[in-house]
């Protein structure tokens, strides 16, 4: 796809809506669509991460291998959601497994090209992170309320 | 006429029904089918009875029957404390008193044609499940009816036949997720207002009906709201400590409101006051 539709197809994602589209189409320069059926890993713990994903379509799990139970499922995400914020920091590798439920169609977006771009271009990092630090905030919402585990002793 | 109804305690009353039936539903959760006191309990879906363990106690329980079938009477309850554990050891022939049905219902008015939104978590799809049975039987009386339902861990999946047969229908959406996700789960994983954020309804029309514990319908009512839903189509049922049933006893006031009595069925608009007391 070129840059220019892509651009495009990145401003229908509910996550970018608030990025002009000059950083749309600088964003779009790192960015390219990726398919995956249910069942492959889109990646595993202690790979290096080189992608950040944002979720189209599709539903995946967020493993944590955990002996001697064996695997367990932290998080499931989908559509709207952004996967993969290791790329943004240090020492770049995946801390869990992700593993596709529902074929997902994903905007991988290159995490070297994506650094560089946002040293080249405050302006667009700056609003660039405000969409992950956002896209972290709702995440962290979700995941405070998870582990308050209100069914445990309810009675509604 | 007694003397009992001469003053006004009629209601107060608890009519023996008979236990037909019990099905467990997970390790702590149960379903009692009864022989309504007088062959037949017609209800609303969302309202309640009050049970009464005979030399135990008495508690308030949703009915989760389909308001088409009043001939059964059916209650889906979680074993939590002396009465409900009394409850749980009953077995078919046994009897209970019931005193009901009580309380205001889930607004399921003909003709709504709008988008049907039930969110529920935990124990509180029992008292939606005569929500869904109505809007099954009356499905063309509704546009799309989702049910986003969310517990606690794979094995606390209520109801999961009926859940696996309304999946497979073509005329309604139901999606599930557990807050913890053990092993061998290969369902979603996280909290129910997840649900809400991807289901496509169409939220300026959408009616959303949402029961479970106060802080995930706080969550979950917000969920709503940020999403487009307006706060008077989105309602959640206030279940806090009732004891009489009838807006006597005043045990479950909430500011000026008696809950047993004016509901437990509130629009958001309304409950977000009331969830902000925090004494009852
Ligand atoms: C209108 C209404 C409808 C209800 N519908 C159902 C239902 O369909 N199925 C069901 O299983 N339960 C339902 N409940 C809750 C049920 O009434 C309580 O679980 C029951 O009263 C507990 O009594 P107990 O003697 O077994 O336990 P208790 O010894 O009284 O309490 C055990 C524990 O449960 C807590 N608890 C008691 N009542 C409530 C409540 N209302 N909300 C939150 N925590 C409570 C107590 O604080 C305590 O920690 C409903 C409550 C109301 C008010």
């Amino acid at each position: 796809m070129e840059t220019h539709s892509l651009a495009r197809a990145l401003a229908q994602n509910t996550l970018l809506t608030k990025l002009s589209m000059d950083h749309l189409e600088f964003l779009s320069g790192c960015a390219k669509n990726v398919r995956i059926s249910a069942g492959e890993y889109l990646f595993r713990e202690g790979e290096d991460a080189n992608e950040l994903f944002l979720i189209r379509r599709g539903v995946i799990a967020l493993e944590v291998y955990a002996p001697p139970r064996s695997t367990m499922s932290a998080e499931t995400v989908g559509s709207g959601d952004l996967l993969g914020w290791s790329v943004l920091f240090p020492p770049h590798t995946w801390s869990i497994d992700a593993r596709v439920l529902e074929d997902a169609l994903l905007f991988s977006i290159d995490g070297a090209c994506l650094r560089k771009k946002l040293e080249a271009d405050h302006d667009f990092g700056y609003h660039l992170m405000r969409v992950v630090l956002e896209h972290v905030h709702r995440r962290l919402e979700r995941l405070r309320l998870q582990q308050l585990d209100v069914y445990r002793t309810e009675s509604i | 006429m007694s003397a009992a109804v001469d003053i006004g305690l009629a209601p107060m009353l608890p009519r023996p029904a008979r236990i037909t039936r019990v099905v467990k539903e997970t390790a702590d959760t149960f379903t009692l089918h009864l022989e309504p006191p007088d062959g037949k309990l017609a209800f609303m879906p969302g309202q309640f009875n009050m049970l009464y363990v005979f030399g135990v106690g008495e508690v308030p329980i949703s009915i989760s029957g389909d308001p088409d079938a009043p001939e059964v009477l059916v209650h889906t309850i979680r074993a939590v404390g002396a009465v409900t554990k009394a409850l749980m050891a009953m077995v078919p022939g046994d009897v209970v008193g019931v005193r009901g049905p009580y309380g205001n219902a889930w607004p399921v008015g003909e003709g709504m044609r709008r988008d049907l939104v039930v969110v529920a978590g935990g124990i509180g799809l029992a008292p939606l499940r005569p929500v869904i049975y109505h809007a099954l039987s009356h499905r063309a009386d509704f546009d799309r009816v989702y049910v986003l339902y969310g517990t606690r861990t794979p094995s606390d999946i209520l109801f999961e036949e009926e859940l696996r047969a309304w999946r497979a229908r073509f005329d309604m959406e139901v999606e599930l997720t557990v807050d913890r996700g053990l092993a061998g789960w290969s369902g979603r994983t996280g909290v129910v207002t997840t649900l809400i954020e991807r289901a496509d309804f169409a939220p300026e029309s959408a009616v959303a009906m949402v029961c479970g514990p106060e802080v995930m319908m706080r969550f979950a009512a917000r969920e709503l709201a940020q999403n487009g839903v307006e706060e008077e189509r989105i309602f959640v049922s206030l279940e806090r400590k009732m004891k009489c049933g009838v807006g006597l006893c005043g045990n479950c006031q909430l500011g000026p409101e008696l809950l047993c009595r004016d509901g437990p069925i509130y629009p958001y608009s309304r409950a977000r006051r009331l969830f902000a007391v925090r004494e009852l």
